[in-house]
């Protein structure tokens, strides 16, 4: 294991710093005292574990393709974006547009995102990428969603409050959506449909969720009981007709 | 519903020439030639023409020639044919419509409207056959000033930088609105002219990786085929934010276009449509713009240049001055006149801003926020010749992206038509049977013509400006005149009128 004093430095020493350690062989980095320094784990290849202790920046996994990065306590905005491999376990809330773009690997976030989360997102063969939230999403969640797995838990709602924002799915033309409950109709997207779970669908949540469970402490069986929604996009073509 | 729209072309076929041979219903990939089985004579189907004349070339005896549908209303200046039919197209389909290519419509060229300086008795002109003549190009940041050691040895660190042989790049054209042989010719031919092609939204084919010293790999908003083999191939990135022929619109490529090859490079499934979001829902501000810009450097760790291109529109100054300070180490800009595989038509032909008043305004911003050299300048949308290039950079480019030229030079006829996907030259399209029509040797050839063409005739005006150097002619506006502009045209292009 190799511990990274973060503190006072800038976010390209950092990286910098962080790389080296991973080509250096180490797979067990610590990076403590992180206090929103931005790209962290960014374009970053191998298999190496990285714990973040505090509040990483901006853009952290963007472009990995391949390392595991678990994060003690909030992340920031563009979590994952356009990542290609790799884990990220967040302790905690992380900002809007997780996962943009993402074409492979796995996100869990403990508690609640903000907006635009996995926001065209992809799949590809044997890539299928996914982000599992246990709190609730904003606006625009899975928005232009071309692949891959979103799920929202839901855990920790006040009585009433929403699990999601307003144009869930909205231009979605790929990938599934699944939401603990049920979702106000006016809250979707005119792309996504919303469709009965079945024994595929509850093998896909079974797996993930036990994941996170296994990740965050909870109770796996517990959050399977509830009912879920699952949206998928009425079409592959949503503006087909549009153009001549 | 009876269709009330007239054929916009007539095929003439020239019965004493015709040889029934039926290479145009080959040819033909809009099946207007067919072989009427009644007669045994060759017809055609006017309706289906887009007089892209693949036919007419190749027909052995030149028995064909397509001509514009000489069918007119009633004279009205206002209800022009065009206006009329474009309500008759949309009354029957309902849809927005889709075109290809550049703005055609009659805006002024001003381009046309300048004209170049050239020495006279005093300040001799400069022979370029026989003496040496500079056209090596540098793109990317330059350091606000150089310092040295004791030694004299240079000690400031350089940002990287694309070196050109010419100051002349091919434009972003993706694979999937171009052919892969297409894709093939521009990757040669930039690798044998010392210069860059650019991959365009549509990520990098396996076999072009080989080419990547001479590649620019775009990052768009649908981000298909990015992934860090993408951004490690090239020898820079750039950030696609807008394009000149769709301000403001993103990109959407048709599933039926998304073939095995483009699905395996786009990474996204054969048959879904690929659908860019007109903005990158990362980037709302400049600091979110600087914040890919360095997601992208990090990425690379600081080993390539990082250029952003945005359409050229009302405040593009500002705009660039924002995109300099974000950190882009190259702005490309990309004029009204701009092509594109796919554009609604309104769009088209009615958004943007001509590329040379883009460039000055741009220029003299830059300049006048003593920001220049930190940001190169890079125009694009309709450079149709060496000229236009030599008015760019006098203007304030620092080098030139050309697509639409390069298309021409290995077949394509303007034809507009490139969304349909049907292009007879094998260009604009992904059915194997058309692909194969285009030779990327001879492609490669044609387009390395066509750039050495340019560079000697680049060399001609500058030497005949008694110039030796391109660096020289960069802003040099005082080599310019405008004939016909009015004073405020003059104004923001800042060049005299002819005879000042
Ligand atoms: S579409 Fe092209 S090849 Fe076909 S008839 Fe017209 S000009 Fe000839
Ligand atoms: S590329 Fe092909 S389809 Fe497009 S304008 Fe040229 S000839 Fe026509």
């Amino acid at each position: 294991m190799k511990v990274i004093d973060a503190n006072g430095i800038h976010y390209q020493q950092l990286n910098a710093l962080i790389k080296q350690t991973a080509a250096s062989g180490e797979d067990d980095i610590r990076v403590l005292n992180v206090r929103g320094q931005r790209y962290i784990g960014d374009g970053m290849r191998g298999d190496a574990t990285i714990t973040v202790e505090g509040v990483p920046g901006n853009d952290m996994a963007a472009f990995m393709d391949g390392p595991t990065i678990v994060v003690k306590g909030n992340a920031q905005d563009a979590v994952g974006n356009t990542m290609n491999e790799g884990k990220v376990m967040i302790h905690g809330h992380a900002g809007d547009t997780v996962g943009y773009a993402m074409r492979g690997g796995t996100i869990f976030i403990r508690d609640d995102v903000g907006y635009r989360v996995g926001i065209h997102m992809k799949e590809y063969e044997d890539k299928v990428p996914a982000i599992v939230i246990g709190g609730k999403a904003g606006d625009f969640f899975g928005e232009y969603m071309a692949g891959g797995i979103l799920i929202l838990l839901g855990m920790g709602l006040y009585p009433d409050e929403p699990i999601v924002g307003n144009y869930c799915g909205t231009g979605m033309h790929g990938g599934v959506i699944y939401i603990r409950g049920q979702v106000d109709k006016y809250r979707l997207g005119k792309e996504a449909d919303v469709r009965p779970i079945d024994d595929k669908d509850q093998k896909v949540l079974g797996m993930y969720v036990e994941q996170f469970a296994d990740h965050f402490g909870y109770d796996a069986e517990d959050i399977l009981s509830g009912t879920f929604t699952k949206l998928i996009p009425f079409g592959k073509r949503p503006y087909g007709k549009l153009y001549s | 519903m009876i269709s009330y729209v007239l054929p916009e072309f007539l095929v003439m076929r020239d019965e004493n020439r015709c040889i029934q041979c039926q290479v145009c219903v080959r040819q033909c990939a809009n099946d207007v030639h067919y072989l009427d089985e009644k007669d045994g004579k060759v017809k055609a189907d006017d309706a289906k023409c887009v007089n892209c004349q693949r036919c007419v070339t190749f027909c052995p005896t030149h028995a064909l020639t397509i001509i514009p549908n000489p069918q007119e209303f009633k004279a009205n200046a206002n209800w022009t044919k065009k206006a009329i039919t474009e309500v008759q197209k949309q009354a029957e389909s309902g849809a927005v419509i889709l075109t290809s290519m550049g703005n055609p419509q009659e805006y002024p060229i001003y381009w046309d409207k300048i004209v170049l300086n050239a020495s006279q008795v005093t300040n001799p002109s400069i022979d370029p056959l026989r003496e040496p003549m500079e056209l090596k190009t540098y793109l990317g940041r330059k350091p606000d000033k150089l310092e040295f050691d004791e030694k004299g040895r240079l000690i400031t660190k350089l940002t990287p930088q694309l070196v050109l042989n010419v100051p002349i790049m091919f434009s972003a054209m993706s694979f999937g609105s171009i052919s892969l042989n297409a894709c093939e010719s521009l990757a040669r031919a930039a690798t044998e002219l010392g210069i860059y092609y650019n991959t365009g939204e549509g990520g990098l084919h396996s076999s072009l990786y080989r080419y990547g010293k001479n590649t620019i790999a775009q990052v768009a908003s649908g981000r298909f085929g990015v992934h860090a083999n993408y951004l490690n191939a090239g020898a820079a990135l750039e950030i696609k934010i807008g394009q000149g022929a769709k301000p403001g619109i993103g990109g959407h490529l048709p599933g039926e276009k998304v073939g095995a090859e483009v699905s395996a490079t786009r990474m996204i499934p054969e048959g879904s449509d690929a659908i860019s979001p007109a903005p990158h829902h990362d980037i709302y501000s400049i600091e979110d713009l600087r914040q890919l810009i360095y997601a992208l450097k990090e990425a690379t760790n600081y080993t390539k240049p990082v250029s952003v291109k945005i359409a050229a529109v009302h405040n593009v100054a500002a705009i660039a001055s924002g995109i300099a300070r974000a950190g882009a180490d190259i702005i490309a800009i990309d004029g009204f006149r701009g092509g594109t595989g796919a554009a609604p038509l309104r769009i088209r032909d009615n958004v943007g801003i001509p590329i040379e008043m883009a460039i000055a305004a741009v220029d003299t911003r830059l300049k006048e926020e003593g920001i220049r050299h930190q940001v190169s300048v890079v125009a694009a949308g309709s450079i149709r010749n060496s000229a236009d290039i030599i008015k760019a950079i006098a203007l304030g480019a620092d080098a030139v992206y050309i697509a639409t030229s390069a298309l021409i030079a290995i077949g394509c006829h303007m034809c507009q038509k490139c969304n349909t996907g049907k292009c007879n030259w094998g260009i604009a399209t992904q059915d194997p049977q058309l692909v194969k029509r285009l030779n990327p040797n001879i492609g490669a050839r044609r387009l390395v013509n066509l750039v050495t063409a340019w560079e000697h005739e680049i060399k001609e005006m500058l030497g005949g400006m008694g110039i030796n150097s391109i660096e020289s002619l960069r802003g040099n506006r005082e080599m310019l005149r405008g004939v016909g502009l009015t004073q405020k045209e003059l104004d923001i292009l800042g060049i005299k009128a002819a005879g000042e």
